[in-house]
């Protein structure tokens, strides 16, 4: 049973609120529920009788560092990934058993907001984070920057994102979510349609978090264009800085279109305006295109950075320069240009005459050429290298075999007459999952063994790292593989049970895919706390910052970097700057002399906005308006009482400077 | 132990002949028109071209990392080489003349299966018009005065006109063996022609997402002879109602996994006035 969530006449205190709203009587949700709290009070116990409350606010969540911020961001990426693997595992188990026990386990009301639900959140809570927690981590020690830009922004943008993570969160306990596919297409996502709050929890996640990545956006590019290190001009920028300032142009871009798409959709769901209902001229056509205008950019702002993390490994682990750097960056150039272009591949079927279809369907083509290239590119710096075989290679390998059939289908569906028959159907469902497991999945865990150790200061298990690559590998292959037949057998998405005993055989082997994808999963995590529990183990330990003799900057440092990253400003010679150090003895050198260095303070300010962000959002969707007040007024009030602080900034000194430098520099002689 | 797996190995072998032998009739290249053939026939070809250059590049993906490996000192090792003016001719060649050709291919299918245009036929079209509702297809017959709920039929060889609008969200109408889909929406009417050469009873569904009940919006297609088309059609006058004001508000009523049912008499009007009740009177716009 879901829970009712239509209420006529809202309290004027508890909104649409009422005990009734709280799912206690379902019993998928109960058990998760149960285990929530629990969890929840546990962990709460624990830091507590540990003291570890103070530790928690003044190091990471008033925190200003980019390190720090970049960390959560990554940490709250996984989390989020094994709830959206909970959905799919459900929904793959669901579809499976809907074959022969009639209709499965999952009424409508339920399953459709689980579909809803994944899409959701493996695209704004899981792969933006990772993007964004990439941003952070890398790009200011690649330029030999300090922080970012603005580094108060970079931790309000945080806490805007995770105010939608708690949103959509939320919904699993206290109501209900949406059921409508991941972009909310109108009218069935209208107020006539949906009378639910399960969109509103959509609309407000995505409009708070959405701010965040804008805010993101605004700051990355100020960081990247305005505090590179002397002598690093825009063609000496490492290729994955070159990925997050192209990406970055295109979230400033598309952001905002996003932003007011929702706007108008609130209007429509809010105050009763018509801009997207069937009625008094609302055009449902309007919004697809607004939505796809911003959601096909997306997928760049999404996958660049990847490509940028995939050719850095590349690159340290063939001990050989990138090959084709100018055409790389080119190729990148030629990506966020054309993805301007092509929004209407996404609807070939609304009724366009063929030559709108023919000049979208040309136009997504072309763009297979910057993307090939890219891939060429990075098989040339493979060629006359010294490939090093380990975990992250593996998942560069998986990458590149993967994505070239996902790009592939992707060129198969971007021919209108094709799309005819395949759009909305499971082929175009395994297409996308091609591309973003197969491309941007395996790049980020490509680069998460890369640079785990420069944050961590130690390495993950090898072994471990190659078996879970496989178990991925394997069962990506056998749970799409056979999605792919049933799309050319006609088998639409989304559905509820299936009436076609033929297709049964191909969601049985896409379970068990699944289930083999399940444990390469819980081998990344077990990874994770299995190298931890090592660490200070040698065969793990990053001893002196650079472990895989890297060739680019934010490997000279120490690893996890000090807290000011660089003691001296460096000035940079060349694309591979610490290759370049390491070759003409440069590198690792006491400078003649340290100076104070200018740091950010830790506010408050980020978080605290953050929480008033989301009792705003969280107050819209119950229609609880003096909770709403409160939590507007906060948030401009904490700003402007923010910007009225002084003592904003601080001092290192020299004593601490160089005696931090010398440690370090004692180890690196070992 | 040895049992299990040999058990396994025979599931296996199962599954892979079981796959291989419904391969031969999947929806799409078992077609009954030739729309969709030639629409299946494209994937084909379009899939087989890009093999030619995605198959070398996955064997590439493979072979250059192993045999560059680390342990093989053998091989030649080039830390500095970093540009070859050859190689990014091909790199760049080779995917451009790939895609100019399937540019070509593209722009000409699509101008050939532009679902709005009429087929070239020594026959007239016939029009049906179609009506997604929460959640079943209404199918309106404007020359025969009849309508169908979840069910339609037309002649083969014959070229059929659909007209498609919607009642309520946006829904998409498809019948995978007989052509494409086309979305049908409220207030709009599209259009989309379709001809099957084969008799038989194909299914159809809606496949863009519009609700809970959606999983159960499917209809047959039943496609016979003129003979069988009027057989159908005099039993619908028979066995139906007349699709009154009270009946057609009763139908646009929410429900799952709705009945084929028949009416006998419809306003031929009907279609023209759904669309006019979202945006206002057109004037025979």
């Amino acid at each position: 049973m879901a829970v009712n969530t239509v209420v006529e006449n809202p309290d004027p205190i508890f909104g649409k609120l009422s005990l009734e709203v709280i799912p206690y009587h379902d019993p998928v949700v109960l058990p998760v529920m149960i285990m929530v709290i629990l969890g929840g009070i546990f962990m709460t116990g624990l830091i507590t009788y540990k003291g570890w409350w103070g530790y928690l606010w003044n190091e990471w969540l008033t925190s200003v560092d980019h390190k720090k911020i970049g960390i959560m961001y990554i940490i709250v990426a996984i989390v989020m990934l094994l709830r959206g693997f909970a959905d799919a595992f459900l929904m793959r188990s669901h579809q499976a058993l809907a074959t022969s026990f009639d209709t499965g386990y999952l009424p409508p009301e339920h399953y459709d907001q689980i579909f809803t639900a994944h899409g959701v959140i493996m695209i704004f809570f899981v792969i933006t984070p990772i993007v964004a927690g990439l941003f952070n981590l890398i790009t200011p020690l690649q330029i030999g920057a300090r922080d970012v830009a603005f580094p108060f922004l970079n931790s309000l943008s945080f806490w805007f994102f995770m105010a939608g993570v708690v949103l959509i969160n939320a919904s699993l306990f206290i109501g209900e979510f949406a059921s409508m596919g991941w972009l909310a297409y109108v009218p069935l996502s209208g107020i006539e349609y949906s009378p639910g709050v399960g969109v509103d929890y959509w609309i407000w996640s995505l409009q708070i978090s959405g701010i965040g990545t804008t805010l993101t956006a605004v700051n990355f590019i100020a960081t990247i264009i305005k505090l590179r290190a002397p002598g690093m001009g825009l063609w000496k920028m490492p290729v994955f800085t070159w990925t997050a300032l192209v990406a970055n142009a295109l979230a400033l871009v598309i952001f905002p279109i996003l932003t007011v798409t929702i706007f108008l959709l609130t209007f429509d769901r809010y105050f009763g305006t018509h801009f997207f209902t069937n009625e008094l001229g609302g055009n449902q056509m309007m919004y697809v295109n607004l939505i796809w205008a911003w959601g096909h950019p997306e997928v760049y702002f999404l996958i660049l950075p990847i490509f940028g993390v995939i050719s850095e490994v590349v690159a340290t682990f063939s001990k050989k320069r990138i090959f084709g750097y100018k055409t790389l960056i080119w190729a990148i150039l030629a990506i966020a240009v054309l993805s301007f272009l092509v929004w209407l591949h996404h609807f070939f079927t609304m009724g366009s005459g063929a030559a709108v279809n023919s000049f979208f369907g040309v136009m997504t083509m072309v763009i297979a050429i910057p993307t090939g290239v890219k891939l060429f590119n990075w098989i040339f710096t493979m060629y006359k290298g010294r490939v090093e075989m380990n975990a992250a290679m593996w998942w560069v390998i998986a990458m590149l075999v993967t994505f070239t059939v996902g790009g592939m289908t992707g060129v198969m569906l971007s021919i209108p007459s094709n799309d005819f028959v395949l759009h909305n159907s499971m082929f175009l469902v395994a297409h996308f999952h091609n591309v973003l497991i197969g491309g941007a999945f395996y790049g980020f865990m490509a680069g998460l063994f890369y640079w785990f150790p420069k944050f961590t200061g130690f390495k993950l298990n090898e072994a471990m790292g190659k078996m879970s690559c496989a178990l991925w590998f394997v069962g990506f292959f056998l749970a799409w593989v056979p999605m792919y037949l049933a799309g050319f057998d006609g088998m639409t998405r989304r559905l509820n049970y299936v009436d076609n005993p033929e297709w049964a055989i191909y969601l049985y082997i896409a379970f068990a895919g699944v289930l083999v994808i399940a444990a390469g999963l819980g081998l990344i995590v077990l990874n994770i706390a299995w190298s931890m529990l090592k660490r200070n183990d040698p065969a793990y330990k990053d001893v002196d910052g650079d472990p895989w003799d890297a060739p680019t900057l934010e490997w000279m440092t120490d690893s996890p970097p000090q807290f000011y990253n660089f003691a001296v400003t460096p000035h940079i010679h060349d694309l591979e700057e610490l290759r370049y150090r390491k070759k003409n003895g440069m590198a690792f050198k006491k400078p003649a002399k340290y100076s104070r260095i200018h740091m950010p303070k830790n506010t408050w300010a980020g978080v605290v906005i953050g929480v008033f962000s989301m009792a705003f959002g969280f107050a819209m969707v119950w229609h609880l308006w003096w909770l709403a007040i409160i939590g507007f007024v906060g948030m401009v009030g904490s700003f402007v009482m923010y910007n009225f602080e002084r003592n904003k900034d601080y001092y290192v000194e020299i004593d601490e400077v160089e005696a931090v430098e010398s440690e370090w520099l004692a180890r690196k002689k070992v | 132990m040895k049992k299990t797996i040999a058990r396994l190995l025979s599931v296996c072998s199962l599954v892979a002949t079981s796959m291989l032998l419904s391969g031969c009739d999947l929806a799409i290249f078992n077609t009954a028109s030739p729309i969709a053939k030639s629409m299946g026939d494209t994937i084909l070809l379009t899939a087989g071209l890009m093999l030619i250059v995605v198959i070398p590049t996955i064997f590439l993906s493979f072979w250059i990392p192993w045999s560059y490996r680390k342990e093989n000192t053998q091989a030649e090792y080039e830390p500095d080489w970093d540009h070859s003016s050859k190689v990014e001719v091909v790199v760049w060649g080779v995917p451009l003349v790939l895609i100019v050709v399937l540019a070509v291919i593209t722009v000409i299918q699509t101008y050939a299966l532009d679902p709005r245009e009429p087929l070239l036929s020594d026959k007239e079209p016939m029009t049906i018009q179609v009506v997604a509702m929460d959640w079943k297809w209404l199918f309106i017959y404007p020359e025969e005065e009849i309508a169908v709920v979840n069910e339609v039929s037309f002649p083969v060889d014959q070229p059929v006109q659909f007209l498609l609008t919607s009642e309520t969200v946006m829904n998409s109408f498809f019948i995978p063996r007989i052509g494409g889909q086309l979305y049908a929406m409220g207030g709009m009417e599209n259009r989309m022609n379709l001809i099957a050469d084969q008799e038989g009873v194909y299914p159809g569904r809606s496949v863009q997402y519009s609700g809970y009940g959606f999983t159960g919006m499917n209809f047959d297609a039943i496609v016979g002879t003129e003979q069988d088309f009027d057989a159908w059609v005099a039993k619908v006058k028979a066995e139906g109602n007349v699709l009154d004001k009270p009946t057609y508000d009763a139908l646009l009523e929410k429900s799952r996994n709705h009945p084929v049912e028949y009416f006998s008499s419809v306003n031929p009007l009907l279609f023209k006035n759904i669309i006019e009740k979202y945006t206002g009177v057109q004037d025979g716009r």
